[in-house]
């Protein structure tokens, strides 16, 4: 049946994707919640919380204010700790409660601004979806309220990062690896978004030649930017060496002629491909590339969360639920995907551990390797 | 990493001495922070206490992500489901079918099908007055060999009569099925730990010929049955209170409450109600209290003046706590909690009386994000926020009162607190785990 799940996890929802998106930038997020998402966010789905301060709150918010519809209550406790807490900017999030009773966030946020003086901005999440979603709303909202639009493109190479929190590539040094190999091939980094950035960092994004889409997370942003200042983008992660090669080429292309796209769909096919990957669709889709180029196997992504068709190649496929994703496994016999997949795999595959922040929090984060530009078999590696 | 802006905070608001502060609330409520001390239980720990039962959560993916990783952190997958909310199913008020459809899903999956579920709904259902009964009663047609029960994880109604604490604690022994009563049983309800086998209490029941069961020690379903044999039902923690009334009226068990305290009029009163609910002879307690005044002696000796800090993770008296410790000699130089039990009323009068300068601090309040936690000084902490909070590698790493009932259980506090003095610990590590004295793969 649809929508159960007999004994595999759930990814991270949009409210916490808003958190991590920007976690780093000094603002102050809110989640209008009761409570709950707090302890779900910061134990499951924020690596950095311990080790970095960053002003992440729920409302608390109860029964009668709930039932009252009670928006000064809100209005004014965002209001007094930002005035003494001074963040760079407000972002109010929601959940299941305020989408059923309706609460306007983008009106609170605006009321707040009016109070404080403070940026503030309304992302009408509701704990319904992916953290996709809500980072991507939040790095949309980054790019329209922050981005300086006096700004042009310079000539030369350099590339924004768009689409990066830790939900997808941990904290394992895959965010540095990503800045050397743009920079070891003459890419200059202006900003990340949202790992080793500051807000104002990111507000120097129009002068980039190119956006390099890391999730899908960071599609809208890109598109924004592409409104906003004419950057082209390319979608994908540099994993492996030939593969990161094939996409700094084509950043490369795209900063020249404009053209925009998915770098990792022309991939090794075959009827039964060789492996399947569970994963987000860019990262899969980038991971299946590289293996591709490196080892000469097809692979074939099912993707369990948001995404665009032109995200998946030709045989990759959505699927949503665990029964889908059992009847879709059947014919493979080489799965990589997160552990916490493991159970539903047919009995006899081969199984490959690749864990993800975003599917099983930190259970196995010490075992996630950062594949960025490095060979794909070594120590520590995939090993397929 | 976050830039401050602005000046660095002070601690108004978040921060108050006992003198100053109002009973029960001593600061506002407002936006809340969550510190990363993560031993305290949920809901999903303690519905594993009941044996060979399954947990089915009806929620959306936001609120199921916590629970869902709590299991896996438990290693309990395999007792653990979920069916998820989505927009559609809010608009389309189909909550009942969904419901019922799922767990029906879910229990034909099932290797083996359990003899018990327990249902978690959450505040959507709440908000939409999902028809419950109806639910369970369809359920039960369904599957007549299970046993279900509901539960609830809605935090929205945290101040709306019981708390979700409370109610998991109450309908943890709701599936007990009525059995002839023993005069000779005895249940301990509603503590997640097991009470120390060399408290007075336990000693006093075993002694007597009386059998004690608690649901901590069950391994199977049938035993957590046994249960329903018991004549009297005692509990010793604040939110398990509710579940043992709703025994009493449900089972005709008697109840006794007879909480963890650090007042030795208390304890002896304790214990000499458990006797005359009993109907046996009051216990010599002098031998236990001379013992846990040696032991504080003793700790008072090796800690001397360094500060000490309490929190109210640690034991639901944390103000009990720090009344007696200053009794006998300790500086007890915080306390951190965000609200004060009636239960502490007290405690509270007696240190604002006489330690009127012991800061209360809050744990949730905004601001304690940003405020410096290595102290000025070095602090022994009792619990995880406040080892979190002070900085400090000393600490006594215990929740919900660590099992320690009585005077036995001051000498073995004392006994940790020397230990903490003596050993630094790893508090990054420890106080992460989450549901402590639970399996955790952390």
């Amino acid at each position: 049946m649809k929508q159960t799940a007999r004994i595999i996890s759930t990814y991270a929802a949009d409210s916490s994707g808003v958190c991590s998106a920007l976690y780093e930038l000094g603002g102050m997020c809110v989640i209008h919640d009761a409570s709950g998402c707090n302890s779900t966010y910061h134990t499951h789905d924020e690596p950095r919380w311990y080790d970095q301060d960053s002003l992440v709150f729920i409302s608390a918010l109860s029964e009668m204010e709930a039932i009252m519809g009670d928006d000064e209550k809100l209005v004014r406790d965002i209001t007094e700790t930002a005035l003494e807490l001074h963040p760079r900017f407000v972002a109010l999030c929601g959940t299941p409660i305020p989408m059923m009773i309706g609460t306007d966030l983008p009106a609170i946020a605006s009321e707040v601004e009016h109070r404080t003086g403070i940026p503030a901005f309304g992302l009408p999440t509701n704990g319904m979806h992916s953290y996709l979603s809500g980072a991507g709303m939040a790095f949309a909202a980054v790019a329209g309220r922050f981005a300086d639009r006096s700004l042009r493109r310079e000539p030369g190479r350099s590339v924004n990062l768009l689409g990066l929190t830790p939900l997808d590539f941990s904290v394992n040094g895959s965010d540095g690896s990503m800045r050397s190999i743009l920079e070891g091939n003459g890419f200059t980094v202006i900003s990340s978004w949202a790992m080793g950035s500051t807000l104002d960092e990111l507000s120097q994004a129009g002068r980039a030649s190119v956006n390099l889409v890391v999730s899908y997370s960071g599609l809208t942003a890109a598109r924004t930017l592409q409104k906003l200042f004419g950057t082209p983008y390319v979608v994908g992660v540099p994993f492996g060496v030939k593969f990161s090669g094939r996409l700094i080429a084509a950043l490369e292309r795209a900063a020249d002629t404009g053209c925009c796209g998915a770098a990792y769909l022309r991939r090794p096919r075959e009827a039964r491909p060789a492996l399947t990957l569970i994963g987000e669709s860019v990262s899969a889709g980038s991971l299946a590339a590289a293996i591709g180029e490196e080892f000469g196997r097809s692979a074939r992504v099912l993707c369990p969360l948001e995404t665009e068709p032109g995200l998946l190649a030709e045989g990759d496929m959505e699927a949503k639920d665990e029964d889908d994703l059992i009847a879709l496994l059947k014919p493979s016999d080489h799965i990589l995907a997160d552990p916490l997949y493991r159970p539903i795999c047919p009995g006899g595959s081969e199984f490959y551990p690749l864990p993800s922040e975003a599917f099983s929090g930190r259970i196995f984060r010490r075992n996630i390797p950062d594949l960025i530009g490095s060979p794909l078999n070594g120590k520590g590696s995939i090993n397929l | 990493m976050l830039k401050r802006i602005g000046a660095e905070p002070d601690e108004t608001g978040a921060a108050v001495a006992i003198k100053d502060a109002a009973f029960p609330a001593p600061f506002p409520s407002g936006l809340e922070y969550g510190a990363p001390a993560r031993g305290m239980w949920n809901i999903v720990h303690t519905g594993m206490l009941l044996p060979e039962a399954h947990q089915i959560f009806v929620c959306a993916a936001g609120c199921l992500r916590g629970v869902v990783l709590t299991a896996a952190e438990m290693k309990a997958e395999e007792r653990f489901s979920t069916v998820e909310i989505r927009e559609e199913n809010v608009l389309d008020g189909d909550m009942e079918e969904l419901i019922i459809d799922g767990v029906t899903d879910i229990l034909n999956k099932l290797p083996c099908m359990p003899p018990a579920v327990l249902i978690f709904t959450s505040c959507i259902h709440h908000f939409m007055s999902c028809d419950l009964p109806q639910v369970y009663r369809v359920l039960r047609e369904r599957f007549p060999q299970t046993a279900f029960t509901d539960c609830y994880m809605n935090p929205i109604m945290r101040k709306s009569g019981l708390t979700p604490d409370q109610l998991m604690r109450k309908q943890l022994y709701s599936l007990l099925k009525p059995r002839p009563k023993d005069p000779k049983a005895v249940n301990l309800i509603g503590n997640d730990l097991p009470t120390d086998a060399s408290s007075e209490l336990v000693r006093m029941i075993q002694k007597n010929g009386f059998r004690l069961r608690d649901i901590t020690w069950c391994r199977t379903y049938g035993e957590y049955q046994e249960m329903a044999e018991a004549s009297v039902n005692l509990s010793t923690y604040p939110s398990a209170v509710a579940g043992c009334e709703e025994l009493e009226r449900r089972l005709g068990q008697k109840q006794l409450y007879l909480p963890q305290s650090f007042d030795y009029d208390e304890i002896e009163d304790n214990l000499c109600r458990l006797a005359g609910c009993l109907s046996i002879d009051a216990p010599q307690t002098a031998p236990g209290r001379a013992r846990a005044e040696r032991a504080l002696q003793g700790a008072r000796e090796v800690i001397g003046d360094m500060a000490v800090s309490v929190d109210y993770t640690a034991t639901p008296r944390p103000l009990g706590l720090a009344r007696l410790l200053c009794q006998h000699g300790f500086r007890v130089a915080s306390v951190y909690l965000d609200a004060i039990n009636e239960e502490e009323r007290g405690a509270f009068g007696w240190l604002r009386t006489h330690v009127p300068e012991l800061m209360l601090r809050a744990t949730i309040h905004p601001k304690m994000r940003v405020l410096p936690r290595a102290g000025r000084e070095p602090v022994l902490a009792i619990g995880q926020k406040a080892a979190y909070f002070t900085g400090t590698r000393h600490f006594v790493n215990i929740v919900e009162g660590g099992g320690m009932y009585g005077y036995d259980g001051i000498a073995r506090l004392a006994g940790l607190m020397t230990g903490a003095y003596l050993e630094e610990r790893d508090a990054r590590s420890l106080i992460q785990a989450k549901g402590l004295g639970c399996a955790c793969c952390i």
